[in-house]
């Protein structure tokens, strides 16, 4: 188990005090100028060098991210955009950074803003928190107050402003491109891509969009050390994690562990077992809702890295682990999660907007056993006629759990459509 | 669900900013840079709701236009596009109910049973006496703490039948019981205990991140 004293957020809880005075004494702004001192590039390959990989569900490597930034800066600024538009189901680490530890979110938005030569973040946070972006705006106006940001932010000698802006309930705006458009004023519909953000983003100028949890463990990495960041966790999945355990758990939590923590010890260890014991686990969802679903025989010893879990046929994404015990309806379970990819269709693509409609009807339809056998394969069919045709991941994220559901429950689907075949023959009957 | 039927038929004649709010609109738009003002689409429609009980009027989309040099259209666009804007009244409570596959699994069904006992209303409808609102929402990004009702601004954590009641309870009252998890969690630390972090309880030392 991971060791307090490697532990990032130590304030995850709220146990503290999360203003300027609290976040001082567990560390934060201790040395920003120091940091900055480093230079642009140093930074950037520090945070390479310390395996860091996107927090917000892809896993690409920050530190490569940071460096796709043009190395001059032009007729166009630089722009980061932190994206705090936590809606993934199963997934609320992001909240607890923004609400206990904002501090550590500011620092490293101007550590990594510097690192890319911006002058300015813009932290994009989803709607529904309204009391989160309370906190995280008095941190800023507490921080500008305090020097640590404006001119000269830090006495680091650099001018970095951070703005907040509030989303109004949509999930596609936690796609980066969709963001930034929701943020230029328009409807949350994702770009083509390329051109990438790094090259045309946020109002036209190179920007580069984190998540809020990579940004905000960067300045520790940065004054521990990356050699300290890489001998935790394993090769390729470096560090420390947050992991939101939910569902049927003894004792649903968030906590901040080990990447490649086997998952049982994950849950035994933190969430109290899952309920009515090991044996009682039907399936977990390892990392938010649009990861695909793994029975209990893949969950026993599995670990909770990308590599490991993609290797099975899923993955780490963010890192929400969604438990289901064997009372659960595991059919509903993925039909509910149909419905959601459904309402947050953005509209744009033709597969997706239609295509997650016509899941949601299918899955529902198999809830109650109401079809044939051979539409289990035709749902599997549209599933990949959906996926990889949309200009965004959306459309991937609503097949893959179907695909998942299938893959590991067709027993279960079938079981439920010759049930329903007898009750209606009996009826017929009568 | 069509356009027209989520815009209210009754609508006011006139909408104005409070002057507060014009003050605060000032410095809404300062922080996007010159000739990007559309940006702050978002926090003015906010704005507006927030003004107006809780729903934005049509006559409030046009003046935001007018206020951001946009096409009207371009701000219903962006009225329409996003869930928490409300274009026709709520009640003074507003519950949004998280029914999402984390809040299901540990109960959402219960919260809502509850909702629907008291009040008989369905998602997108106002109880009799016009002071709840219900809607079925997606995740609200709390699942360690499902399941989730967001009363208007608030957000009230681990749920069952009997801790529902006791909130609209408090709400009919007009005393609403204290924001976040009704089962006294201070956060998103294990229900049974906190299992990390234990050697820097109470006092927080800041040794780890020195």
């Amino acid at each position: 188990m991971l060791k307090d004293a490697d532990r990032i957020f130590t304030n995850i809880y709220g146990w503290g005090d999360a203003g300027l005075t609290g976040a001082r004494k567990r560390g934060d702004w201790s040395n920003t100028a120091k940091l900055i001192k480093l230079g642009h590039d140093e930074i950037v390959e520090r945070i390479k060098a310390s395996g860091l990989r996107g927090r917000g569900g892809a896993g690409f490597p920050t530190g490569l991210k940071w460096s796709f930034m043009p190395k001059e800066v032009k007729d166009r600024p630089h722009y980061l955009v932190v994206n705090a538009d936590e809606s993934e189901p199963g997934t609320c680490k992001d909240r607890d950074i923004i609400r206990h530890e904002p501090h550590k979110l500011l620092e490293g938005c101007v550590v990594a803003g510097f690192a890319m030569r911006a002058h300015a973040a813009y932290i994009y946070i989803r709607g529904e928190f309204v009391n989160e972006a309370r906190r995280l705006q008095a941190a800023i106006d507490e921080a500008y107050d305090a020097g640590l940001l404006g001119k000269n932010a830090a006495k680091s000698g650099w001018d970095f402003d951070i703005y907040l802006h509030r989303g109004a309930g949509a999930y596609i705006c936690g796609e980066e491109t969709a963001l930034l458009e929701s943020l230029e004023g328009k409807k949350g519909q994702p770009r083509l891509k390329p051109p990438f953000p790094a090259g045309v983003g946020l109002y036209g100028c190179p920007t580069t969009v984190n998540n809020v949890e990579s940004i905000a463990v960067a300045p520790t990495i940065l004054r521990r050390g990356a050699d300290w960041f890489a001998g935790l966790g394993k090769e390729n999945n470096t560090g420390t994690k947050l992991f939101c355990i939910s569902g049927h758990v003894n004792n649903p939590c968030n906590v901040e562990e080990e990447m490649g923590i086997p998952l049982r010890e994950l849950l035994e260890k933190h969430a109290g077992g899952v309920r009515g014991g090991w044996d009682n686990l039907l399936a977990v969802i390892p990392g938010g809702s649009s990861t695909p679903l793994m029975p209990r025989d893949v969950c026993n010893d599995m670990t909770m890295d990308f590599d490991a879990l993609r290797a099975a046929g899923t993955g780490l994404g963010t890192a929400g682990v969604i438990v289901m015990d064997r009372n659960t309806d595991i059919v509903k379970a993925i039909a509910r999660l149909s419905y959601f990819y459904k309402h947050e269709s953005c509209g744009q693509c033709t597969p997706c907007r239609e295509g997650t409609g016509w899941m949601w009807r299918m899955m529902e339809r198999l809830v109650r056993g109401e079809a044939e056998s051979h539409e289990i394969d035709t749902l599997e069919q549209v599933t990949r006629q959906i996926e990889g045709h949309t200009i965004c991941a959306l459309g991937d994220a609503a097949a893959w759990p179907i695909q998942g559901l299938i893959k590991h429950f067709r027993p279960e689907i079938e079981r439920r459509i010759a049930a329903r075949h007898s009750a209606d023959a009996v009826n017929a009957a009568e | 669900m069509s356009i027209e039927a989520r815009i209210a038929d009754e609508q006011p004649e006139t909408f104005k900013f409070s002057a507060e709010n014009e003050k605060e609109i000032k410095r809404i738009v300062a922080k996007y840079p010159k000739g990007r003002q559309a940006s702050a689409v978002m926090p003015l429609l906010d704005l507006a709701q927030r003004q107006h009980d809780n729903w934005i009027p049509m006559k409030a989309i046009e003046l935001i236009a007018r206020k951001l040099d946009m096409a009207e259209i371009r701000v219903l666009e962006v009225a329409t596009f996003y869930t928490m804007f409300n274009l026709k009244p709520v009640g003074k409570y507003f519950l949004q109910a998280c029914t999402t596959t984390p809040c299901w699994l540990r109960g959402s069904d219960e919260m809502m049973r509850c909702i629907k006992d008291r009040y008989a209303i369905a998602s997108g409808e106002t109880s009799e006496c016009g002071r709840f609102s219900l809607l079925e929402v997606e995740c609200l990004g709390a699942c360690v703490n499902a399941p989730i009702l967001q009363v208007n601004d608030d957000f009230y954590e681990d749920l069952d039948y009997a801790s529902t009641a006791a909130l609209l309870d408090s709400l009919e009252a007009d005393a609403p019981l204290p924001v976040g998890s009704v089962m006294g969690r201070s956060g998103s630390e294990a229900t049974g205990g906190a299992t990390s972090l234990a050697t820097l309880k109470p006092k927080q030392s800041g040794v780890a991140n020195a």
